[in-house]
């Protein structure tokens, strides 16, 4: 009899490009929820409308990584199925996305910190050898650099403001700054991915992504800690552990699609 | 942040948008924002998210000079019932867009 195990072995050997993809899927969908969280109810109605925008973006990019996950899957689920009917511990988003929405500071910061992160990522995937993610990538790419520029604007006007602000924004840096090193954790998956050609260096994007975050932050008058902490102080989104935040909102965003299975209107 | 006199409201932006090459920007609303880069932002968001926008001008509401609905008789009448005035006499040649 052989040990037990706290984590049971796979069935089957994972698909890597599939659980590649919901990675990039997942992590769209759950901060593109996050985000609807402030409609109707953002500081103004402009900035309610530019989050309720960036949220459809996000959403729509969802959409389209889940749908070729399904694809890749060759099991007939689409991205409603991937969406609406798998359970909290088959979600693969970074634990970064899935954290409750705070206050308008910590949903610039945590915008903030994703955005750039997309950025470098949607600039190297869209020279991914996989023709369908190089296309979603490219897309995605003029998305999220206005994005980042909305963001990274309110980092400045919240960093450099008033003396709440200042110190709101900075203590959502403290709390968030764990969380980023998740980002570029390199597992099994991202080697095969690398070797492959379809994914980058995610060491190389790391460096990148340090250097424009450390710049905005600044101008902003925030200061960042020197190093990111090790990855394995905060981490398991990548392989379903998720906080206890993520079920909470799954139930919701998930109830009326369980509800009422296959309806149409 | 510029801090404005009505407390809590960020200062008033026209907005003014050109759907093609060559067409006038024309007005299309108002927004609050704090600077003008925000104020670019909002707009993009409020009027042109949905496409046909190829162009934007944002410009703080004071910095416009407006006429005086009360005095629209003398302002504006004068011109109105002199036919010589208006170039109505002249054929527009054949091929002349945007007139």
């Amino acid at each position: 009899m052989t040990s037990p195990s706290v984590v049971p072995a796979p069935a089957e050997a994972p698909n890597a490009l599939f659980e590649f993809l919901l990675r990039l899927g997942d992590d769209r969908l759950v901060l593109g929820s996050r985000l609807s969280e402030w409609c109707g109810h953002g500081p103004i109605l402009e900035e309610d409308i530019a989050l309720s925008n960036v949220s459809l973006d996000l959403l729509g990019q969802a959409t389209m990584f889940l749908r070729l996950a399904g694809e890749v899957e060759g099991k007939g689920r689409d991205e409603d199925a991937l969406a609406y009917w798998r359970e909290v511990v088959d979600f693969r988003n970074c634990l970064l996305v899935e954290l409750p929405k705070g206050d308008f500071g910590f949903t610039v910061v945590r915008q903030f910190l994703f955005d750039v992160h997309s950025v470098v990522l949607m600039d190297a995937l869209s020279r991914s050898s996989n023709a369908e993610i190089a296309a979603i990538a490219a897309k995605s790419l003029k998305e999220v650099k206005y994005h980042v520029r909305h963001s990274g604007d309110w980092m400045l006007k919240l960093g450099d403001g008033t003396h709440e602000s200042h110190r709101r924004a900075q203590k959502a840096v403290d709390d968030l700054w764990r969380f980023t090193p998740e980002l570029f954790a390199a597992d099994d998956i991202d080697r095969a991915m690398l070797a492959a050609g379809v994914a980058p260096d995610l060491s190389a994007l790391k460096d990148q992504w340090l250097s424009l975050v450390r710049d905005v932050c600044e101008r902003a008058t925030l200061t960042t800690p020197h190093a990111l902490p090790q990855p394995s102080v905060i981490r398991g989104g990548r392989t379903g552990a998720h906080t206890e935040h993520l079920g909470h909102m799954l139930a919701e965003f998930q109830i009326v699609a369980r509800s009422h299975p296959g309806a149409t209107w | 942040m510029v801090e404005h006199e009505d407390a809590g409201q960020w200062p008033l932006w026209e907005v003014f948008t050109q759907s093609e090459q060559g067409a006038p920007h024309e007005h299309a609303g108002s927004l609050h924002a704090s600077d003008a880069e925000q104020a670019l932002q909002n707009a993009r968001d409020v009027y042109a998210r949905r496409g046909g926008v190829i162009s934007l001008w944002v410009v703080p509401s004071v910095a416009i000079t407006a006429s005086t609905p009360g005095e629209n008789g003398p302002f504006f009448d004068p011109g109105s019932d002199k036919a010589y005035r208006h170039p109505q006499f002249y054929k527009i040649p054949r091929g002349v867009r945007g007139v």
